[in-house]
C-alpha cells in the first residue's frame, strides 16, 4: 500500500512528507540539514544525543527530529538561536564529560564530534572539565575502545545488532557511569559473540572504537558503506 | 599611531603556539610597525608590564605559581587570548590529570629513568593536582583553539584588533 502524503510546514515553507517518516526524514528530502550525531542513515534511530532537537509549533518541548514522526499539519522550526544554543550546550557537554584530546586522538580531523563542534562555531566550553579516569579495552585482536572519546551514541550497538545480527555491544551502568560493554561487560577479546567485521568501528563518530595500529589522524571511518549495506539488506528481505 | 601593547605568555604548554606565531613569516614585519611585543619568551623583559592591550596565552595552567602568573597577567591586560588548546581544555598537559601528583613523579623520574632517580624540586614550582584551562581561573576574552592554531588564524585574529574589528569567527579553527 503507497504511504499517505501529508503536508508539513519546514522553516515556513509547505513540503510534503510520507506518513511514517520522521521530521528528519522529510527535512533530509526537502533539502534541509538538521544537524544529527547519534543518527546514522540505514540504523533505527536513537534519539540519544539531543543534536537534532527542532521546534515544534504548539509546544514549549524541543523534539527530537530523528525520533518525532510528521504528523498532518505539522510546523517544524530547525534553526533558530534558541536551537544553536542548546546544541552548542549539548556538544560542550559531549567535550567536557569524557578526554576529548583531539590533538593526540586517532580520529582527529576526520571526526563527527569534532566536526559538529567547529560547525556550531564552540571554541572553547561554558562548562569545567571532568577529566575522569576511564579504560581503554585494547583486548580484542584488531580493535581498540576508548571510552575517553566516546559519546554514548549507541551507533555500534546498533550497527553490530541491526546489520552483523551478532548483539556484543550493549549499555551498562547509570548517568555519569553509564559505558558500552560487550557481552556480559567482559573484555572484548573475550567476547564469544563478537564476529571481528569491524562494523561497530565504521559506525562510530568518534575515536573511541579504532582500528589497532591507527596513529593520530589516521582513523577514518566508512560509514556510507554501512549505509549502502542497510540499504541492500532492506532490498532482498 | 601609537603601537599596541602585545605580550605573550608560556605557560604549560610545548612552545608549538609560539612557533605557530612566529610561522606568519614576512607577516611579521608589516605587524612589527604597528605592534609592540613588550613581554614574552621572544623578548627580554624580566616582569610582565602594565597596561599592555593584548596578551597571547599558551599553556595551560598547572602549577600554583602559573595560577599567580595568570592572575597578574589578567589585572594588567584589556584584551586576554587564550591560545591553543593545552590553554583553551587542558589537551596533552591535562593528560597527566588522572595520574596524582607524586604518583606521576615517581613513574617518571623514578622508575622511568635509567640514572639520576630523583624528583626535581629546586627551580621548578610545585605541580597542582590537575592542569586545567586558563578560564577556570581568569576570564578569557578570546579562545583560539588547535594544536596549534594555525598561523593565519593568528594572524587574522591579531589583524582584526589591531584595525579594532570584532574578531570573525574563524571557520577553519577546530579542536586538536
Ligand atoms: S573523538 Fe573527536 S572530539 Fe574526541 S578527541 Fe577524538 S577527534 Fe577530538
Ligand atoms: S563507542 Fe563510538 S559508536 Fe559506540 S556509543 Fe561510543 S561513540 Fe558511539
Ligand atoms: S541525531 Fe537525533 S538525537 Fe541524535
Amino acid at each position: 500500500m503507497p504511504q499517505k502524503k501529508i503536508s508539513i510546514r519546514i522553516d515556513g515553507e509547505l513540503v510534503t512528507a510520507l506518513e511514517g517518516q520522521t521530521i528528519l526524514q522529510a527535512a533530509q528530502e526537502a533539502g534541509k540539514a538538521i544537524p544529527t550525531l547519534c543518527y546514522l542513515e540505514g540504523l533505527s534511530p536513537a534519539g540519544a544525543c539531543r543534536i537534532c532537537m527542532v521546534e515544534v509549533a504548539g509546544t514549549e518541548r524541543l523534539l527530537p527530529a530523528c525520533t518525532t514522526p510528521v504528523q498532518e499539519g505539522l510546523a517544524v522550526t530547525t534553526v533558530s538561536a534558541r536551537l544553536t544554543q542548546y546544541r552548542r550546550m549539548t556538544v560542550e557537554l559531549l567535550l567536557i564529560e569524557r578526554n576529548h584530546v583531539c590533538s593526540v586522538c586517532v580520529s582527529n580531523g576526520h571526526c563527527e564530534l569534532q566536526a559538529m563542534a567547529t560547525s556550531l562555531g564552540i571554541t572553547n566550553t561554558r562548562y569545567w572539565y571532568d577529566f575522569p579516569t576511564l579504560p581503554v579495552d585494547m583486548t580484542h585482536e584488531r580493535f581498540v575502545l576508548d571510552h575517553n572519546r566516546c559519546i554514548l551514541c549507541t551507533r555500534c550497538v546498533r550497527a553490530c545488532a541491526e546489520l552483523e545480527g551478532a548483539n556484543v555491544w550493549d549499555v551498562g551502568g547509570r548517568g555519569i557511569h553509564t559505558r558500552v560493554t560487550s557481552d556480559l561487560a567482559q573484555p572484548w577479546g573475550e567476547s564469544p559473540t563478537c564476529t571481528s567485521c569491524g562494523k561497530c568501528v565504521q559506525a562510530c563518530p568518534t575515536g573511541a572504537l579504532a582500528e589497532k595500529g591507527a596513529a593520530v589522524e589516521e582513523m577514518t571511518k566508512r560509514t556510507d558503506r554501512l549505509t549502502r549495506l542497510a540499504g541492500s539488506k532492506r532490498a532482498q528481505p | 599611531m601609537k603601537k599596541v601593547k602585545v605580550a605573550t605568555v608560556w605557560l604549560d604548554g610545548c612552545s608549538g603556539c609560539h612557533m605557530s606565531l612566529l610561522d606568519i613569516d614576512a607577516a611579521v614585519i608589516a605587524l612589527a610597525g604597528k605592534i609592540d611585543i613588550v613581554y614574552g619568551p621572544l623578548v627580554d623583559a624580566q616582569e610582565f608590564p602594565e597596561g599592555v592591550d593584548v596578551t597571547l596565552v599558551e599553556g595551560a595552567v598547572s602549577s600554583l605559581e602559573d595560577a599567580h602568573r595568570i592572575d597578574l597577567i589578567r589585572q594588567r591586560t584589556n584584551i586576554l587570548i587564550a591560545l591553543g588548546d593545552c590553554a583553551v581544555t587542558g589537551n596533552v598537559p591535562a593528560m597527566r590529570n588522572k595520574v596524582p601528583v607524586a604518583k606521576l613523579l615517581q613513574r617518571v623520574y623514578v622508575e622511568g629513568a635509567d640514572t639520576g632517580k630523583v624528583i626535581p624540586t629546586d627551580g621548578v614550582p610545585a605541580l597542582n593536582r590537575h592542569a586545567r584551562p586558563l578560564q577556570e581561573f581568569v576570564k578569557v576574552d578570546i579562545h583560539v583553539p588547535g594544536c596549534p592554531p594555525p598561523a593565519k588564524a593568528i594572524l587574522g585574529l591579531l589583524g582584526d584588533l589591531l584595525e579594532g574589528r570584532k574578531p570573525a569567527a574563524n571557520p577553519k579553527v577546530k579542536f586538536g
